[in-house]
C-alpha cells in the first residue's frame, strides 16, 4: 500500500517533468481558435481551475490522485481529447489478454522443456534448447516480432498485423472472427512470452538439477517409485518455488513486454497508446499508463507472495514486516 | 609433482574450458577493434547516399575473374515493373567490380587524430556502390552504418554499466555494511524503483528529453536514465552479496581480533567481492544494450544523425517495410550476437569465479 503510494508520487512528479503544464498546451491550443482575448482567458483560467494548476505541487497531486480513487477519473488526454479513463479502458483488457495468455504459454511450454531438459542432461537435445533458451533471452521482443512476422507473412501467408483481418474488423462475433483473432495473436503471444519462458527453462532446469541428487530422490526411489512419479511428484514441487516467485515479476514484464511488441505488430493496446502518448507530450496520459502497470506489478508480487506462502510451507511470514 | 595453482589460475582454468565463454571473447575483441576503427574497417562514410539506390538489396559476393577465385561483386540492375510498379533490382554480371583490400578510400581521422583514408577493403569504381548489407530508404550503406554504430550502442552500455556500478557499490555498499537505519532507507528507496516497470519508466523518462538538445547531450542523458532505472537491482544484489561475505567465519574472527573497518573492508572483503562485481558488470551490459536500442527504436532515444543499432533499427519499425526489405533487420544480427556475447562471457565469468567448481 506504501508503495502504491508512492509509485504514484513517482509516476505525478514524472507527468511534471517536461516543461510547460497543461494550462500551456491549452493556451496553445486556443492561440488559433476564433475567439476574443476575454473569452480565451476564460476558457484559460477554467482549465486551470480544473487541473488546481495555480496550487503548489503537493495540491495538484492530491488533487490528481483524489480523482483517481473516488471517480476513475484520470483528466482528460489532451491529445486525444478523450477521458484517460475511457482510452484506458479500451486499451487495458488487449494488454492484458496478451499478458495472460503469455503467462499460461509461458508455463505450458517452459514446465515440460524444463523437466525435458534435466532429465537429459548435457544430451544434444539439452545443448540444442540451452542454445535456444540463450538466444530467447538475448534476442530483444521487437527484433524477434518482425522477423516471426516476416518468415510467417512470406512462408506462409500468415495474416499479421493489428488484431483483426480487414474483412472481420466490424462484422458481428463468429467462430470465423474469432479464428481470425487467434491467428493475430500468434505473434504477439509467442514474441511477448519468449524471453520469459527462455528464463524459466533455464531456472527450473537448474533447480531440477540441483535437486535430482538429493537423498529423499534415492529414498524414493528405494520405496520403488515409478521414476514419473518420483520426478512430479518431489524435485517438480520443490524447483517450481522459483517459478512461482517469479510470477510476480512475470506479469508486468510482460505487459511491458507487449507494450513494444504491439507497437511493432500494430496491436491497439497500451503499447502505441503510450507511445504516441510520449510523443506528442501527453505526460497525463502517459503517466496514468505508467501508474497502471506499476500497480500491476505490485498487485502481481502481492500475489505471488500468497500463493509461494501456500505452496512451500517452509516459508513464514513470522517476524517479516512490511514488503 | 605437486603443484599448487593460485585462485586466479584456478579461475583462469575453469574459464577456459567454457567454450562459449572463450568464442565470446574472441568476438568481443573483434567488437571492440570495431569501436576503435570503425572508419577503417567501413567502405563508405555513414552517412554518403548513392542517389537511386535507396532500398538496394545486399550484393552477394561472387567468386569470378580469370582464376574463378578473385572476390568480386558484380554491378546492380535496375528494372522497374510496370504491372506494379515496384523497382527490381537484378545483378548484372557484365558489369563486375573486383573487391580489393586496403584500398584507398573517404577521409577519416584514426582515433580521431591521425588523418588517413586506407580502408579495409572497397572497390575501383566509386560511383557504383558495394552494399554487403544492402541500402536504407536514403541509398546509405547499412553495413557501414551498422559498423559505425557499434561504437555508440556498446559505449553507452559500458559507460552506464560504469555509473550503475558506482552508485551501486557506494549505496549498496556503505548500507549493507553498516546496516542499520541507512540500510533500511536505502532499501525501500530501492524496492520502490524496483517495484515500476523498466521499460514504460524508460519510455516516459526519454521522452521527458528536449529533442533540441545535440548529439552528446543526449547520449548523456540516455547513460544517466539508463543508470538511474538500473541502480536499485544491481544495489540490491551488492548488498546482499555483502552481508552473505561479511557472515562468514574470517570476517567474524578478523573483526573478533580488532581489525578496523578499513582492514576489513579492504583486505577481506574487496578481494572477496571483485569477482562478484564484475558478473554482475557484464551481466548488466546487455540490459544496457538493449535499452538504448528500445529507445532509439521508438524515436524517443537517440535520434539521427547519431548512429547506433537502435537508430538503424527504426526504419524497420513498420512491419510492411520490413516484409519488402528484410535486410533493414541486419543490425539486429549484431545487436543479438553483441548480446550474446556479453550473456556467454558473465556466465563464463561466475561460473569461474564459484570456487566450489571443480576444474
Amino acid at each position: 500500500m506504501i508503495l502504491i503510494v508512492s509509485v504514484s508520487m513517482i509516476t505525478f512528479l514524472v507527468i511534471q517533468a517536461p516543461p510547460g503544464d497543461y494550462a500551456s498546451y491549452v493556451i496553445m491550443r486556443f492561440q488559433n481558435a476564433p475567439m476574443t482575448e476575454e473569452m480565451r482567458q476564460i476558457r484559460i483560467d477554467e482549465v486551470r481551475r480544473r487541473y488546481n494548476l495555480d496550487d503548489p505541487l503537493h495540491l495538484q497531486y492530491v488533487h490528481w490522485i483524489w480523482g483517481i480513487i473516488t471517480e476513475g477519473d484520470f483528466g482528460l488526454s489532451f491529445s486525444w481529447d478523450k477521458p484517460i479513463s475511457r482510452l484506458l479502458r479500451e486499451r487495458m483488457p488487449i494488454t492484458l489478454m496478451i499478458g495472460l495468455l503469455a503467462l499460461f504459454f509461458q508455463y505450458v511450454v517452459a514446465i515440460p522443456v524444463g523437466v525435458f531438459t534435466a532429465l537429459k542432461q548435457n544430451s544434444v537435445a539439452d545443448y540444442g534448447i540451452t542454445f535456444f533458451s540463450f538466444l530467447g533471452m538475448s534476442i530483444p521482443g521487437f527484433l524477434l516480432a518482425l522477423v516471426l512476422i516476416v518468415i510467417l507473412f512470406n512462408a506462409l501467408n500468415f495474416p499479421v498485423g493489428g488484431l483483426y483481418s480487414p474483412e472481420y474488423r466490424t462484422a458481428p462475433w463468429s467462430l470465423d472472427k474469432f479464428i481470425d483473432l487467434a491467428k493475430h495473436l500468434v505473434v504477439p503471444v509467442v514474441v511477448v512470452a519468449a524471453s520469459s519462458t527462455a528464463g524459466t527453462i533455464r531456472v527450473l532446469r537448474a533447480t531440477l538439477l540441483d535437486e535430482f541428487g538429493k537423498d529423499y530422490m534415492r529414498v524414493a526411489r528405494a520405496k520403488g517409485l515409478s521414476e514419473g512419479t518420483i520426478i512430479f511428484k518431489y524435485p517438480l514441487r520443490v524447483a517450481m518455488n522459483p517459478i512461482i516467485a517469479g510470477f510476480g515479476w512475470s506479469l508486468p514484464l510482460l505487459v511491458s513486454g507487449s507494450l513494444l511488441v504491439s507497437l511493432v505488430a500494430n496491436i491497439p493496446d497500451l503499447g502505441p497508446l503510450l507511445h504516441e502518448a510520449l510523443q506528442a507530450q501527453d505526460m497525463y496520459l502517459a503517466g496514468s499508463i505508467l501508474l497502471m502497470v506499476s500497480t500491476l506489478t505490485i498487485v502481481g508480487t502481492l500475489i505471488s507472495d500468497i500463493l509461494l506462502a501456500i505452496s512451500d510451507p517452509r516459508i513464514s511470514y513470522v517476524g517479516v514486516h512490511e514488503s | 609433482m605437486s603443484h599448487s595453482a593460485t585462485q586466479g589460475q584456478l579461475f583462469l582454468l575453469r574459464f577456459r574450458k567454457n567454450t562459449p565463454a572463450m568464442v565470446s571473447v574472441v568476438v568481443m575483441a573483434l567488437f571492440l577493434i570495431l569501436i576503435a576503427f570503425p572508419e577503417f574497417v567501413i567502405p563508405y562514410e555513414p552517412t554518403r547516399q548513392f542517389i537511386g539506390y535507396n532500398y538496394a538489396p545486399p550484393r552477394p559476393v561472387r567468386f569470378a575473374g580469370d582464376s574463378g577465385r578473385q572476390p568480386t561483386v558484380f554491378g546492380y540492375e535496375q528494372k522497374v515493373d510496370l504491372q506494379t510498379f515496384k523497382k527490381e533490382w537484378t545483378e548484372d554480371p557484365s558489369r563486375p567490380n573486383k573487391i580489393r583490400f586496403l584500398v584507398r578510400g573517404f577521409e577519416y581521422r584514426l582515433l580521431g587524430l591521425f588523418p588517413s583514408n586506407l580502408h579495409l577493403f572497397g572497390i575501383d569504381d566509386n560511383t557504383v556502390p558495394f552494399f554487403l548489407y544492402g541500402s536504407d530508404n536514403l541509398g546509405r550503406c547499412i553495413f557501414s552504418r551498422t559498423i559505425h554504430a557499434t561504437r555508440i550502442s556498446i559505449s553507452i552500455a559500458l559507460l552506464g554499466v560504469l555509473i550503475t556500478i558506482v552508485i551501486s557499490i557506494g549505496l549498496g555498499g556503505t548500507s549493507g555494511y553498516f546496516g542499520g537505519v541507512l540500510d533500511h532507507v536505502v532499501q525501500r528507496i530501492s524496492e520502490l524503483f524496483i517495484t515500476i516497470p523498466k521499460l514504460p519508466l524508460w519510455m516516459v523518462l526519454a521522452a521527458s528529453v528536449p529533442r533540441d538538445w545535440d548529439i552528446i547531450k543526449t547520449y548523456l542523458a540516455i547513460v544517466v536514465i539508463a543508470s538511474l532505472t538500473n541502480w536499485p537491482a544491481a544495489t540490491r544484489g551488492i548488498r546482499s552479496k555483502l552481508i552473505s561475505i561479511r557472515n562468514e567465519d574470517y570476517i567474524k574472527a578478523a573483526i573478533s581480533y580488532g581489525a578496523k573497518d578499513g582492514r576489513i573492508i579492504f583486505k577481506y572483503l574487496i578481494p572477496n567481492f571483485v569477482s562478484y562485481v564484475i558478473v554482475v558488470v557484464t551481466l548488466g551490459i546487455p540490459a544496457m544494450i538493449l535499452m538504448e536500442t528500445a529507445l532509439s527504436f521508438l524515436g524517443i532515444g537517440l535520434r539521427p544523425p547519431a548512429v547506433s543499432w537502435g537508430v538503424l533499427l527504426e526504419q524497420a519499425q513498420n512491419f510492411q517495410d520490413v516484409i519488402l526489405h528484410p535486410w533493414l533487420l541486419v543490425p539486429g544480427v549484431h545487436l543479438v550476437i553483441a548480446i550474446l556475447m556479453f550473456n556467454f562471457i558473465g556466465d563464463g565469468l561466475r561460473d569461474a569465479a564459484n570456487p566450489f567448481r571443480r576444474v
